[in-house]
């Protein structure tokens, strides 16, 4: 496909890098991980493939050989031709049409899987766009005008949903169970963090009675939160530069929390007061500027519980789809 | 050491609380011992180590555990022995714009901080903050100085820079509030690379002044 106009922040995107971290590359990969992995799933693709993660402009596209897509996440308001694409089922885009993607409608990050993933080349395990670091994606950066994008070899199932999609649509879809529990208002739960004592207790029973707003300084690398300011008990030296991960909430001396992102950086030097669970961060990723945020505490045995659950569902989705293509 | 939790799907190890030699030599035993456990990232950094792991695949107690079970049998001071690798650097002028705020906060001239910086015997302690960055103990007392009060929004790669008393090599473009003293043409981060970083933790460094 080719890139007809860029959206504000469109980029190639995988479930991130494995093995790096020790050299100081972020892990990055797409924010809602879970909404591509569906994606892909639901064209026939391997979970991680590479798709295009559309922040809240999303792009236009003409798309320059029959393919079949899918969109999950947030409601773009998109459509192919004029006609509205549902979120969530795939579709059939045949040569010379066009993919418009208008006002965000729920959501902040749409993400486009394509039938045999978007082929870019592997940079240090992964495909995905590292934007600080340049490298990944396309050339190292989000996506231009007049960019062409080509996909790679499509896997036997995905032909095979290609082949069916030419006479009919789609009867298969990701069903409830299976997306993330998106809101407008998300409650997310956190664990505590190791330095979560060092906070006085109104501090830490602000964060998890208060809501925090989204502010306009977030981006992949993390969220700043505005909301009730955050204090440690005593003073502290500056701490010593410790590792973080993707959902690690951590507080500089102004008061006002970073929620770290996919593109965190490995280690960090402020207090962590809580870590979001990693079943929720999608509900993160989906929450544009001034969105009001909630916290809710949670044990290790729930979070870990939750993750097993979800991984459960996304395996039975992808079995389902297998089935209901060699039923036709 | 101490186990503790950093978030679901890590478990960070405490191994100090203070940036010396005998904590950073217990930073590697711990990485070395930890180097060949399967399905892991393991990340260290000053005082700790961080395990990443995936609890769908291995519970928390038994990852613990096995942690545990690694770490019994560490020698501190006992990590393979370092290499050395030498970095030219171009000091002062236009590719070190704060050489002289340096100099001026130590009361010496630009041609002894040049001399001091360059005689160092340096050693990686932690990569982060961007790939490949090293932050380097061994600075000399004298030259430490604080960051900029408002850091740079871009900083070229090959800036070599202060903050504290660390030193340090910008390996891409990038924001930053270190002081820069000089600049090198050596590449130390290069993603098409299977050993992507040029340095790594417990590697020595010296700093071969250029003209």
């Amino acid at each position: 496909m080719r890139v007809l106009r860029p959206g504000l922040l469109t980029t190639v995107q995988d479930c991130g890098r494995r093995g790096f971290q020790k050299h100081g590359v972020v892990a990055g990969g797409a924010l809602d991980d879970v909404a591509l992995r569906i994606a892909n799933l639901l064209v026939g693709n391997d979970d991680c493939a590479a798709g295009l993660e559309c922040t809240l402009t999303g792009p236009d596209l003409e798309i320059t050989s029959d393919t079949v897509l899918a969109l999950g996440g947030a409601d773009l308001s998109a459509v192919i031709d004029g006609l509205p694409v549902p979120v969530w089922r795939p579709f059939l885009a045949r040569a010379g049409s066009r993919v418009h993607f208008g006002a965000a409608r729920s959501g902040a990050r749409c993400y486009l899987a394509i039938s045999g993933g978007i082929d870019v080349p592997v940079v240090l395990g992964g495909r995905g766009t590292d934007l600080r670091a340049c490298m990944g994606g396309v050339d190292g950066r989000a996506l231009l005008a007049n960019d062409n994008i080509s996909s790679g070899a499509a896997s036997p199932l995905a032909e095979a949903i290609a082949a069916l999609l030419q006479s009919q649509a789609a009867h298969w879809s990701a069903g409830r169970s299976v997306r993330p529990g998106y809101s407008a208002e998300p409650v997310v739960r956190v664990l505590p963090g190791a330095e979560q004592g060092l906070f006085q207790s109104k501090s830490v029973h602000a964060l998890m009675n208060e809501p925090f707003e989204v502010t306009a300084q977030s981006n992949r690398m993390g969220y700043r939160m505005a909301g009730p300011s955050l204090e440690l008990r005593g003073w502290q030296s500056e701490m010593i530069s410790s590792p973080v991960t993707a959902g690690t909430i951590q507080v500089p001396s102004g008061g006002a929390p970073i929620l770290l992102m996919a593109d965190r950086q490995t280690t960090g030097g402020y207090p962590r007061i809580a870590h979001v669970i990693t079943v929720d961060l999608p509900l993160l990723a989906q929450a544009p500027p001034g969105t009001m945020i909630r916290f809710a505490s949670t044990t290790l045995e729930e979070a870990h519980a939750a993750l097993r659950a979800r991984e459960r569902n996304i395996r039975q989705m992808r079995e389902a789809i297998r089935l209901a293509v060699r039923m036709q | 050491m101490e186990l503790v939790p950093l978030g679901d799907c890590a478990i960070l190890i405490r191994i100090g609380e203070t940036i010396d030699a005998r904590t950073h030599a217990t930073v590697r035993a711990v990485t070395a011992a930890l180097e060949n456990m399967r399905g892991v990232e393991v990340v260290p950094a000053y005082a700790s180590v961080a395990v990443h792991y995936n609890p769908v695949l291995v519970s928390h107690a038994r990852m613990e555990a096995d942690l545990r079970a690694c770490l019994e049998n560490i020698t501190p001071g006992a990590a393979t022995p370092s290499r050395l690798v030498e970095i030219p650097v171009q000091y002062g002028g236009e590719s070190g714009p704060d050489i002289e705020d340096v100099a001026r906060h130590a009361g010496i001239t630009t041609d002894e901080v040049v001399a001091l910086h360059a005689s160092g015997d340096y050693t990686v302690y932690m990569i982060g903050f961007a790939p490949g960055f090293p932050y380097l103990a061994g600075l000399a007392p004298q030259l430490a100085i604080p960051r900029l009060p408002a850091p740079r929004l871009r900083v070229p790669a090959g800036s070599v820079a202060i903050a504290g008393e660390q030193t340090g090599v910008y390996p891409i473009d990038s924001p930053g509030g270190w002081r820069i003293i000089g600049r090198t043409d050596t590449r130390l981060f290069d993603p098409a690379s299977a050993e992507p970083t040029l340095l790594q933790v417990g590697d020595r460094v010296r700093f071969v002044a250029v003209d």
